[in-house]
């Protein structure tokens, strides 16, 4: 657990940068920092690993306070990834990542093999480890840069808009990947991001920070999304905070009904009972793809599925693709409306 | 013009001790150069009031003529090899402290705050990541002093040394240009051979410069 207590930072040319922090960001989870720049969410991520010094206040990471411990020490126990991952270019990728265990004394065979094995771990493959940081994309740079944090097996995890460099589709791939890590290492993450819907998707804990670096808000995305604080939170949620919402809410609770026989449109199967697209009887040559949904997909996704439907239905599948039912737009309206008073009685 | 090639056939003894004599002053001075630009450059790369009073320093050394720096030497060091190795030093400084310093400043803020925030130490930062992504910048600083210093080196015939230089001293009084020929040649062969070495070198302390892709 990290622990922030009447945290204060005043840099010397008079700005502050974060104003009387408390907040407490779990073990094991994911807490997320967001806000416009200048709001101190950087400047708080970083002063974890002492990049920065508080002006007032205690840090405490794992019950101990920072300032008692050696300051290279204390980083080398803490994984840091940075935007553009920082990566160093003169050292070839499996060296990149062997950094903190060379520093920690492993020696190079022992640390080498722990940087192959990360190197897996991350997607990336075996031969990546002989190559050099310019000689990779976007996306792999990033992936190196998380396997180097994760190198030493570090308890807590600081990620400074990690993925804030990358094309939105590969960014999507580097907040599952991230997400299916967390499954199996449960990480203590401080992850800082200005990306609204990066916040939603990767964290358990969400803090709003305004400018000035005031904390306004700090609560889980369900929380955040059906009771905003006040006017400042709700408008960096955005607009289409109702829908965002949705998208933490499974679909699993929504009916299933067989498909109904008869009908303009048929929904044509493979021979594995596997949804192929949707057929229509009047115009042979009409074809509407399908996009089967699991359980675990979200509401949003079974909305957007059922407006783009010609019936309103939505293919329901199980893990293995193959057909269960389907679920109607009323339904899915349903729940939609029932997931959100339930957070908000909640909340 | 005419070469007297069996003067050349004749005196090779002379001019392979000559060769070496002219190496070894122009790489001490570089060496020497190094020495003391490399621990110079990190004090004016990391404290910047003092940046500009080094370089500015080490620019005055470089205006004073060469001829000049030997005869000041003279009372210190008297007539020897010191006094050679001395005044071609004071000159690579200008060079090598500029292009360390320079070196330096190249290497991305963000790497340098990854090493520290991996945990590394300052001095290792230095030698394990500032110094070897400096090194291309450098290392033209190196060739440039090296090609200098080989140049250089003739000036100190003045004071009885100068390695080849004694060849042009010799073919001028004797009117006999032979050794003045022989002398540019195999000046200009040393920094041609050194520099194209050097090149080697740098090639393979970069591995991460190849393969550009």
């Amino acid at each position: 657990m990290i622990q922030f207590d009447a945290v204060h930072k005043r840099f010397p040319n008079g700005t502050t940068a974060v104003h009387d922090l408390s907040l407490e960001m779990p073990e094991g989870g994911v807490t997320v920092l967001v806000g416009s720049s200048g709001c101190g969410k950087t400047t708080t991520l970083r002063m974890i690993n002492r990049m920065v010094e508080p002006t007032s206040g205690t840090i405490q990471v794992g019950g101990k306070d920072i300032t008692q411990q050696d300051a290279a020490e204390l980083r080398r126990s803490i994984g840091y990834v940075i935007q553009q991952s920082g990566l160093f270019p003169h050292r070839t990728v499996l060296d990149n990542v062997a950094t903190v265990p060379l520093l920690l004394g492993w020696g190079r065979r022992k640390a080498r093999s722990r940087a192959a094995e990360l190197l897996e771990t991350v997607g990336l493959a075996a031969d990546t480890g002989r190559r050099y940081p310019h000689q990779l994309s976007g996306g792999q740079q990033q992936r190196v840069g998380v396997a180097r944090a994760l190198a030493a097996d570090p308890p807590v995890l600081l990620m400074d808009e990690p993925f804030g460099a990358v094309d939105p589709v590969v960014r999507t791939q580097l907040q599952d990947e991230l997400l299916r890590l967390q499954q199996e290492l449960s990480k203590t993450i401080v992850f800082v991001t200005h990306d609204i819907d990066e916040a939603v998707r990767l964290g358990d804990q969400i803090a709003i920070f305004r400018t000035g670096g005031h904390l306004v808000q700090c609560a889980t995305p369900t929380e955040l999304l059906a009771r905003p604080a006040d006017d400042f939170v709700a408008d960096f949620l955005g607009a289409e905070r109702g829908l965002k919402l949705l998208s933490l809410t499974s679909l699993a609770a929504v009916p299933q009904a067989p498909v109904p026989e008869g009908g303009t449109w048929t929904l044509v199967l493979d021979d594995a009972r596997k949804p192929v697209h949707w057929a229509s009887k009047s115009e042979p040559d009409a074809q509407i793809p399908v996009r089967p949904l699991k359980d675990t997909d979200s509401l949003l996704s079974a909305l957007n599925e059922s407006v783009a439907s010609p019936t309103g239905l939505i293919a329901r599948v199980d893990a293995d693709g193959v057909l269960t039912g389907v679920s109607s737009r009323d339904d899915i309206h349903e729940h939609a409306g029932n997931a959100h008073t339930e957070a908000r009685v909640a909340a | 013009m005419t070469i007297d090639w069996s003067w050349i056939a004749d005196h090779t003894d002379d001019l392979t001790t000559l060769t070496v004599s002219h190496l070894q002053a122009a790489l001490s001075a570089v060496f020497f150069g190094l020495l003391i630009s490399l621990p110079l450059a990190v004090v004016a790369h990391r404290v910047r009031p003092l940046r500009g009073i080094l370089l500015g320093l080490s620019n005055v050394l470089f205006t004073i003529p060469s001829i000049a720096i030997f005869v000041l030497l003279l009372p210190v060091s008297g007539l020897t090899r010191t006094t050679t190795v001395i005044g071609l030093t004071v000159y690579t400084l200008v060079v090598l402290l500029r292009n360390t310093v320079e070196g330096l400043d190249s290497v991305p803020a963000k790497t340098k705050e990854a090493a520290k925030a991996m945990g590394t130490r300052p001095l290792r930062t230095l030698l394990t990541v500032e110094l070897p992504l400096a090194l291309p910048v450098i290392m033209a600083g190196v060739r440039i002093a090296t090609v200098m210093s080989i140049s250089l080196v003739s000036v100190a015939t003045y004071i009885g040394d100068g390695g080849l230089g004694q060849l042009f001293t010799d073919g001028f009084q004797r009117n006999f240009p032979t050794p003045v020929i022989v002398g540019v040649v195999l000046t200009l062969l040393l920094a041609v051979v050194a520099d194209a070495l050097l090149v080697a070198l740098q090639y393979a302390l970069t591995p991460w410069k190849r393969r550009r892709a």
